[in-house]
């Protein structure tokens, strides 16, 4: 169960998909949490600012305007109220007051006249031919008679140039007269069109029928309607200055803000791009945006690459820690069967002395006289000679055994590899013969010993040969085992003719628990533990195969091993 | 085989019985070893244990002894020991089985005269005892 889940990746898959969602919502959280919090805080009040910078603009110009305008009017009122209808009827003296109002206040004034109550100009002073014209038609005129004082809108007139007139109205002699002034419609309009914030701000002043009463920076076409609304809401606006945003017809978002001045006549009305005004808060919120997106994607391609490395290495650990078992495993086996060896080596090697002793005494009494003439005394010791040369052969098997159970322990020791194959080689030979193997051998006499486990050693070249019988099994065949030396290293090749690796499983075979052996033959272990016993020694192992033609493994095991650095080993 | 007869011929009468102290807890090995040995002026007194070889060794005097190291009474090292103290002059061969060399390595250092290899070759042992009753002489 443990090994398929580790074999199969769906439990490191899950695993590194659990790290990877954790450690991005963790640190993904807070961080859109802060942003967002931050940025609508710093929304909120930047918007409350520049409203607020807005209102304060628009009521201050308000204010400058309706006293630029309280004290044209004053002025005409004090000429009015200072010199009699007679005075300021003689044209000269007319033009008198006009140079005085000029030098004190510039050419804001562009012209004096006094009107009669039939709207005939009586006296004129100023640079157009408006002498005895006649007002009583117009509009102004109309309302001035009406009022004390009166400041027209802006109107072409009879000049056909925009210009506002100031009024005032007085008796004389029981006949009603006006003085009247008219301001120089750029001195005023420049008082208005002073007010410019950013690209796309401005500010205008329309009348109470939404007629331009200065000229407006840009096209304002679009925003008529937005207008006629505030003029619309006249009464509830009053001396508040409003801000609405609006979409204008066009569709772009506008900031406008209006106050009525001129006692309700005029609305100023400030009016800018909303994206303009907001372009500081825009940048914020870009940025914002970006160092999310940036620090979001730094997370996620960290948090993919670092988990996934993570995972690597426990997949790693668990199955170096899986092999490990496996192999404590397999050295535990062979430890026990080599104990088990030892013990029935031990258990024969009594009975087999004893009566091979059993036979040399009989040897002993054949040599008597009684015997000397027997008829079969020659067979008798012939067949004694084969008790003992029987005997002797049962020694070398259980010596054989005995030194092999003696070698299941991992320490360093000086080891003969030509000596470690033959014992295989013998310990096999039985498995071969019933398998129809014959094993060939080639060894280079005189190899210096290496310092190894002699165990582990044992165990590569055990598994080596036993695959290729269990490869062998059903038609026999031939295993050659070479040894020599080359270089600084012994090589062991070890050869069969049997029916090969397909090259799809060539690159595979040293993996952990990769076995074509049927379930229960095979752990898929045998040649990983060799690999790993292998480069632990600091050499190497190799596979050649051909499909039908058999599969050779090549062992190079290095003089002086990886561990031992540069002592020297030779006995 | 041959060499073996010729040798216990030409010693024959002339030569002095020589006087075997042989433990080991394996009965028949013992008989037979006993049997051959007789033929070869070697008079063995058998001992199938520690116990019993140490008893042997009080009551008697013995020219050389041969002593299985592995047996079930006592560890074969421990009764060499005390036959060391005993007599310390008694040449002693042990026998041990294969594998276990170092124990044999130890009892030289003990003060054993010699070892072999059990199952070891009959003329190989009857050749160390001559050996080791020589170098007494």
């Amino acid at each position: 169960m443990k090994k398929d889940q580790y074999r199969d990746g769906r439990y490191y898959r899950s695993l590194t998909r659990n790290i990877v969602l954790i450690v991005i919502v963790v640190s993904l959280t807070p961080m859109i949490l802060v942003s967002g919090i931050g940025l609508y805080q710093f929304q909120t009040s930047y918007r409350e600012k520049i409203y607020a910078h807005l209102e304060e603009l628009v009521e201050k110009h308000r204010q400058n305007i309706d006293s630029f305008l309280s004290e044209k009017q004053s002025d005409i009122r004090y000429l009015a109220a200072t010199f009699s209808y007679e005075e300021l009827s003689d044209e000269s003296f007319l033009q008198d007051r006009l140079v005085t109002l000029q030098q004190e206040y510039g050419p804001v004034f562009v012209d004096l006249g006094v009107v009669n109550e039939r709207g005939i100009q009586i006296a004129y002073s100023g640079p157009f031919k408006l002498g005895r014209a006649l007002y009583s038609e117009a509009e102004w005129f109309k309302k001035a008679i009406q009022k004390d004082y009166f400041i027209s809108d802006v109107f072409l007139g009879l000049r056909g140039l925009p210009h506002f007139i100031v009024a005032v109205r007085d008796n004389y002699k029981g006949q009603t007269w006006l003085l009247r002034a008219t301001i120089d419609f750029v001195a005023f309009n420049d008082l208005v069109e002073n007010i410019r914030i950013g690209e796309t701000g401005f500010a205008f002043i329309v009348n109470k029928k939404g007629e331009y009463q200065t000229k407006p920076f840009l096209d304002i076409a679009g925003s008529r309607k937005v207008i006629a609304e505030f003029l619309a809401h006249e009464k509830r606006l009053g001396e508040d200055v409003q801000i609405v945003e609006k979409a204008d017809s066009t569709g772009k978002k506008n900031l406008y803000v209006a106050a009525f001045l001129k006692d309700g006549d005029w609305l100023l009305v400030y009016q800018q791009d909303a994206a303009d005004a907001f372009s500081d808060l825009k940048r914020a919120f870009k940025l914002t945006v970006i160092i999310i997106l940036v620090g979001g994607l730094c997370i996620v391609t960290i948090t993919f690459v670092l988990s996934r490395g993570v995972v690597k290495r426990i997949a790693k650990a668990d199955q170096e820690k899986q092999l490990m078992d496996e192999q404590i495993i397999e050295t535990g086996k062979l430890a026990s069967l080599g104990e088990m060896a030892a013990g029935i080596a031990h258990e024969i090697n009594n009975p087999v002395a004893i009566m091979v002793e059993e036979a040399g005494w009989i040897g002993d009494l054949l040599e008597e006289e009684e015997f000397k003439n027997g008829k079969n005394l020659d067979e008798f010791r012939r067949a004694l000679g084969q008790i003992n040369t029987q005997g002797k052969r049962c020694k070398e098997i259980t010596y054989k055994l005995l030194s092999f159970a003696r070698k299941t322990d991992s320490r360093i020791q000086e080891v003969q590899v030509n000596k470690l194959l033959e014992e295989i080689i013998t310990l096999l030979a039985q498995r071969a013969k019933y398998t129809n193997v014959v094993v060939n051998t080639e060894f280079q006499w005189g190899l210096p010993p290496i310092r190894v486990s002699q165990s582990e050693l044992q165990q590569v070249f055990l598994n080596l040969i036993n695959n290729s019988l269990d490869a062998m099994e059903k038609q026999g065949g031939v295993i050659n085992i070479v040894s020599r030396l080359q270089g600084d290293a012994i090589v062991v090749e070890v050869t069969d003719n049997g029916p090969g690796i397909p090259s799809a499983n060539l690159g595979r075979i040293f993996d952990p628990f990769f076995t074509t052996k049927p379930v229960g033959r095979g752990t898929g272990l045998g040649l990983s533990i060799c690999y790993g016993i292998i480069k632990k020694l600091g050499g190497d192992i190799e596979v050649e195969s051909q499909v039908g033609e058999g599969t050779s493994f090549r062992v190079r095991i290095p003089l002086v091993p990886k561990e031992e650095g540069k002592i020297e080993t030779k006995a | 085989m041959s060499a073996e007869k010729n040798a216990s011929q030409n010693h024959g009468e002339k030569e002095q019985r020589i006087k075997l102290l042989l433990v080991d807890d394996e009965e028949g090995y013992v008989n037979v070893l006993s049997n051959r040995m007789s033929k070869r002026n070697i008079d063995v007194t058998k001992a199938l244990s520690g116990t019993a070889g140490i008893q042997a060794l009080r009551k008697a005097d013995f020219d050389v002894a041969v002593l299985d190291l592995k047996m079930e009474d006592m560890d074969g090292i421990e009764v060499l020991k005390i036959f060391k103290k005993m007599v310390p002059h008694m040449p002693v061969i042990m026998l041990t089985g294969h594998g276990s060399e170092e124990a044999a390595r130890d009892g030289i250092e003990y003060g054993a005269h010699d070892y072999l290899i059990k199952p070891c070759d009959f003329g190989e042992l009857v050749e160390k005892i001559r050996g080791a009753i020589k170098t007494r002489r």
